[in-house]
């Protein structure tokens, strides 16, 4: 399973990308954190407001372990701005996955 | 052309309203009859409802929209019971107190409890000799100003007050201070009016008091759980746009209508409502974008606040032009006081009641002393003095604060004393709609 956490406006594109190589499907979270970009200020009338967690979008994509490093490769390289806060991903194994229509497993649930 | 005379004209023939109406059965009225114009009956119906328009929801959502989402419905509630109780006050006694035709310069004594002798025949007196509009239209008229000058108060302590002391507070407050100061300033007998003051809409009355009475509450009322620490900006600031557009078009209701005719005069008044407010936004904008470097929506609608305040006394005397630069001296005074004063002495005058309409009253009513005159464009005759009849417009300003400031800091203690003023810790963090009223506004 690959997470990523990518800018909210890179979405559509990365979507887009990933589709192209094959993945078929992933599941989208609006989540807030931080990293090493640490947010930004907002100000109403007088009041300074610091604001210390950034909007992101979460990825969690399941596939086939031949696929997870195309996968990789991709959201990296469609997500990149080259500036602060581009995002991160992570790979984790998965122990098992399930279709609940047929109950097909693993890769065939994929 | 409004009138020769100008010093006194505005509020004499205001203040003279009751008196008409209470001599028109007397034998002495009989010279020529008082012509009552449909036109101007009509106007004013508008005008009221207008200004009822600029409550509900205009200033509910102006403010509701600069709240945390968990205290949206907090201030629209208070907003409401607010405008209804003092409804309910101002013919019981409000009225009466303001307007009731006595001699005292402070009040209008008890002569029209209950609205006592006021009948369908009834008629009030306009700004033109010999003609008149039905009493109970000028009753409907200020009591809409009546019932919006404590909602406007709610802003300084919102997000933390007892609904309880809100009410208490607003209560004894209409009494003491509003009724009072509107027989002062719009009465024939009142001290204010006698002294010359011009406040043509209530930019004393109704700001000024507002204002003040703002900076006390939030004083004494305390600062904001987390204020400095917590995010606390604004909700939706959609929804602030919506009420300040609302407010603008209202206040056509409160300024024109002020004119209590629809003639120039009203129209002189509406223009100078779109002016002064067009020069305000404009002014706070270019503030903002030279200080900051960016030019922000609720700066705008600061401004277009702070506009309308200003032009509130003034709408009747000055110059489209004249208030034009009236509106950018209030944002860029309000804009001083909203971003800088505030933050240095620390009160949480929460939605900026005292910054916007306390100091744009203030810069409002000193201002048409300025702008009234011939010169620049405003209506005074030839011997009008602008250093005379602005300083009469600061002692008037003076009065109102410490009248207002000290009866103000009293009633809140009193309020204290008895229902105690803000909710407990724990309720404030977990906000007002829930705690106090059972409900909220967004499920998510």
């Amino acid at each position: 399973m690959i997470i990523a956490a990518i800018k909210p406006y890179k979405l559509d594109e990365v979507r887009e990308a990933l589709t192209e190589i094959g993945v078929r499907g992933m599941m989208v979270t609006e989540i807030k954190g931080f990293g090493m970009q640490s947010g930004h200020t907002e100000i109403y009338r007088g009041a300074e407001y610091a604001v210390n967690f950034v909007p992101k979008m979460r990825l969690e994509i399941v596939v086939a372990d031949s696929l997870a490093d195309t996968v990789v490769e991709t959201i990296t390289k469609t997500a990149r701005t080259g500036k602060i806060g581009d995002g991160k991903i992570f790979v984790l194994d998965v122990a098992s996955a399930l279709r609940v229509r047929t109950g097909d497993v693993d890769d065939d649930a994929l | 052309m409004m009138m020769k005379k100008f010093g006194l004209s505005v509020a004499a023939m205001l203040a003279a309203l009751p008196a008409l109406a209470q001599e028109a059965a007397a034998p002495a009225a009989e010279a020529a009859a008082p012509v009552m114009d449909k036109g101007d009956v009509s106007w004013m119906m508008t005008s009221t409802v207008l200004v009822l328009f600029m409550i509900l929801p205009g200033l509910a959502l102006f403010y509701g929209g600069l709240v945390r989402s968990k205290n949206m419905l907090s201030v629209l509630m208070q907003t409401t019971i607010i405008a209804c109780m003092v409804m309910i006050m101002w013919v019981v006694f409000g009225y009466s107190v303001s307007f009731g035709g006595g001699t005292s310069p402070f009040w209008g004594g008890f002569g029209k409890l209950f609205l006592a002798g006021v009948t369908t025949d009834s008629m009030a007196a306009t700004f033109t000799d010999g003609v008149v509009i039905p009493e109970f239209v000028f009753i409907a008229f200020q009591m809409t100003f009546a019932a919006i000058t404590p909602a406007l108060i709610v802003g300084a302590f919102a997000e933390r007050i007892k609904f309880s002391a809100v009410l208490l507070f607003t209560a004894m407050w209409v009494t003491v201070v509003y009724f009072p100061i509107a027989h002062m300033v719009w009465d024939a007998n009142g001290l204010i009016f006698n002294m010359g003051a011009l406040d043509f809409a209530g930019g004393t009355v109704v700001h000024i008091n507002a204002g003040i009475a703002a900076l006390v509450a939030s004083i004494i009322v305390g600062p904001r759980l987390g204020l400095g620490k917590d995010m606390m900006a604004p909700h939706s600031m959609t929804l602030t746009l919506v009420g300040a557009g609302i407010l603008w078009v209202g206040w056509f209701g409160f300024n024109a209508g002020s004119n209590l005719e629809a003639n120039g005069g009203a129209a002189l008044a509406m223009i100078n409502t779109f002016t002064a407010t067009a020069g305000a936004i404009l002014a706070w904008a270019a503030v903002e974008a030279i200080l900051r470097g960016k030019a922000s929506m609720l700066g705008a609608a600061s401004g277009l606040v702070a506009g309308l305040v200003a032009v509130t006394p003034a709408a009747g005397s000055i110059g489209p032009v004249g208030a034009i630069a009236l509106g950018g001296l209030a944002s860029v005074a309000c804009y001083f006081f909203v971003a800088v004063v505030k933050n240095k002495f620390g009160y949480d005058d929460s939605l900026d009641v005292f910054g916007i309409h306390g100091i744009g009253g203030i810069i409002g009513a000193v201002g048409t002393g300025i702008f009234t005159a011939p010169g620049l464009g405003g209506v005074g005759g030839d011997d009008y003095s602008i250093a005379s009849q602005t300083w009469i417009q600061i002692e008037a300003v003076a009065i109102t604060i410490v009248w207002c400031g000290v009866a103000s800091a009293i009633l809140l203690y009193i309020t204290k004393a008895i229902t105690g003023l803000r909710v407990e810790g724990d309720d404030e963090r977990r906000g007002l709609d829930l705690s106090s009223h059972g409900e909220q506004a967004y499920h998510s």
